[in-house]
């Protein structure tokens, strides 16, 4: 495992500098209202607060320029913070505002950038960084391993699920959800409001479920269906749990 | 080329330690040598149950620091000589390990030694993190709570996405389940998780159970691990351990309430 029996230098480098990509999701602005925004944002978060708690985002305000709305980029990036989210960059915005952001220690991002052609299939949304690697790009997510307390998981398609999913997760799809395992934790569908989503499960003891925002916690679920193989979806804005 | 083995939980006071020194001390026994490492820096109290802190001249990061040579740091066992400890500092912090330090110690352990057993701290922070970073088997060892329980399901994700075996794609580290402090009598009375219920919840290879017992607070305040202990049920059940772990068929026991046999006898259920 370890042939390469290399001396480490007496005096090892501190530093170095490598380059690296991220996937950091992108906050589309096409608003100025900042009690709009901050409600938006809001109910965004508070559909998956372990998820977005301190996650990095970049600030898109190209919409608004073009449109030539005028937008208080400092305030914007307050509510930001204040929901728990931490901006490490803006782009998009003209030369004044891109002043304001640096003096707020915010970088500039060129548009430019490999994830534009991801954002321009789908423009306005908030794209969390994904833990699992797409097979597709908005395809289907195959995941065969456990998923264990404290992880979470995000799929921009559907998402499938062989193993079981432990209480104390996330997951997330902007499509459907399978699970072939007992769902104990939180299972979110149709994140970004697909309210065709529905989610499929084996053995349903989830803390929470979800479709396009209209959730059951688990003190709603009627004990009656646990350990049979269910499907779960919306009619009308009423989430409906049926055996399969 | 040596295995390294993890005893980890997440959770504090579950018995890692208690379990670190009864399987090295039984790897060893079986005639493997065996280096068993104490990761809880600033905490050190592998040593006391192996009943050899009076002997401690270099610790663990010392070696790290180059202070001092992985030889003369290893203390040799009183009981078995196939097996050495590195103990932990108890003056240094946390932040004197470091992932390269600790990498180069286990690959120099590795060329001498069969098993190197990782006692880890409590918790999720660097000292735990390192402890699991390059294992090649994970002891998860848990109690029947469902504190303990949901600790260890966290552990679990963590070897499987921030272990060297998961940066570098290859096999993942394999996870055993051991329950310990296991008493038949209060899951009977519903005071705490059965084992089928603790392995339904983290569907994992059980290793064993190490039933609660007295002889575990003996066996450390006399400084020997409790496997020394032949005639002890904690003793057997980690001699148990031992041996599954090395491939042989033994029996799981210490599950059943010892009284159920005259639960039956009486047409209890
Ligand atoms: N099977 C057992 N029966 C009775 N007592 C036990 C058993 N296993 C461990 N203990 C006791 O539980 C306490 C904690 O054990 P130990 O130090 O091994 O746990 P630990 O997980 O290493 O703790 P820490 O997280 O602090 O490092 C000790 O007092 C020990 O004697
Ligand atoms: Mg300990």
């Amino acid at each position: 495992m370890s042939q390469d029996a290399q001396k480490t230098p007496y005096n090892p480098p501190a530093l170095e500098f490598k380059s690296s990509t991220f996937s950091v999701p992108v906050l589309v602005i096409s608003s100025n209202d900042l009690i709009i925004i901050e409600q938006q944002l809001q109910a965004k978060v508070l559909l998956a607060p372990e998820f977005f708690k301190n996650s990095p985002l970049v600030l898109d305000i190209q919409e608004l320029n073009k449109q030539s709305i005028e937008i208080d980029v400092v305030a914007v990036i307050e509510v930001i913070r204040k929901l728990g989210l931490l901006p490490i960059g803006i782009r998009g915005g003209d030369a004044l505002q891109n002043e304001k952001a640096i003096a707020l220690g915010i970088p500039l991002h060129s548009i430019h950038t490999s994830s534009t052609t991801i954002d321009a299939k789908k423009p306005k949304t908030l794209t969390p960084e994904p833990e699992t690697k797409d097979l597709l790009q908005t395809g289907t997510t195959v995941i065969t391993q456990p998923i264990r307390s404290g992880q979470r998981v995000y799929a921009a398609g559907d998402l499938v699920i062989i193993a079981q999913v432990s209480a104390g997760t996330e997951i997330l799809a902007e499509g459907n959800i399978h699970v072939y395992g007992t769902l104990r934790g939180r299972a979110l569908a149709g994140v970004q409001g697909n309210t065709e989503a529905r989610i499929f499960c084996t053995d349903l003891q989830a803390e929470l479920i979800s479709i396009a925002g209209n959730y059951k916690i688990s003190e709603d679920l009627n004990p009656s269906i646990r350990n049979t193989p269910v499907q779960i979806y919306l009619d009308k804005q009423t989430l409906v749990i049926k055996e399969i | 080329m040596a295995r390294i083995i993890v005893v980890t939980s997440g959770k504090g006071g579950v018995g890692k330690t208690t379990t670190s020194a009864a399987i090295a001390m039984g790897l060893a026994k079986k005639g493997h040598k065996t280096a068993v490492i104490d990761f809880d820096v600033g905490l050190r109290n592998l040593d006391l149950i192996m009943g050899c802190e009076r002997r401690v001249v270099y610790d663990f990061i010392n070696v790290i620091n180059g202070e001092a040579s992985l030889n003369q740091a290893l203390i040799k066992d009183k009981n078995c000589n196939l097996l050495y400890i590195l103990a932990a500092s108890q003056t240094r912090d946390k932040d004197a390990l470091s992932q390269e330090g600790v990498g180069k110690v286990l690959e120099d352990l590795s060329k001498d030694f069969k098993y190197i057993v990782c006692d880890s701290p409590a918790g999720i922070e660097r000292g735990a993190h390192l402890a699991m970073y390059f294992a090649d088997d994970a002891f998860v060892v848990t109690n029947p709570e469902v504190s303990s329980v949901r600790d260890s399901d966290r552990m679990l994700g963590i070897l499987s996405s921030k272990s060297r075996r998961a940066e570098q794609n290859k096999e993942p580290i394999k996870e055993y389940l051991l329950l310990t402090r296991y008493s038949p009598e209060r899951v009977k009375l519903g005071e705490m998780l059965s084992v089928d219920d603790v392995q339904e919840i983290l569907s994992l290879h059980l290793l064993g159970v190490i039933p609660e017992s007295k002889s575990v607070l003996n066996a450390s305040n006399s400084g020997i691990p409790v496997i020394l202990d032949e005639k002890s049920d904690a003793g057997q059940a980690y001699a148990d351990i031992v041996a599954r772990y090395l491939g042989e068929n033994k029996p799981h026991r210490f599950i059943d309430d010892k009284k159920g046999f005259f639960g039956k006898l009486f047409g209890g259920k």
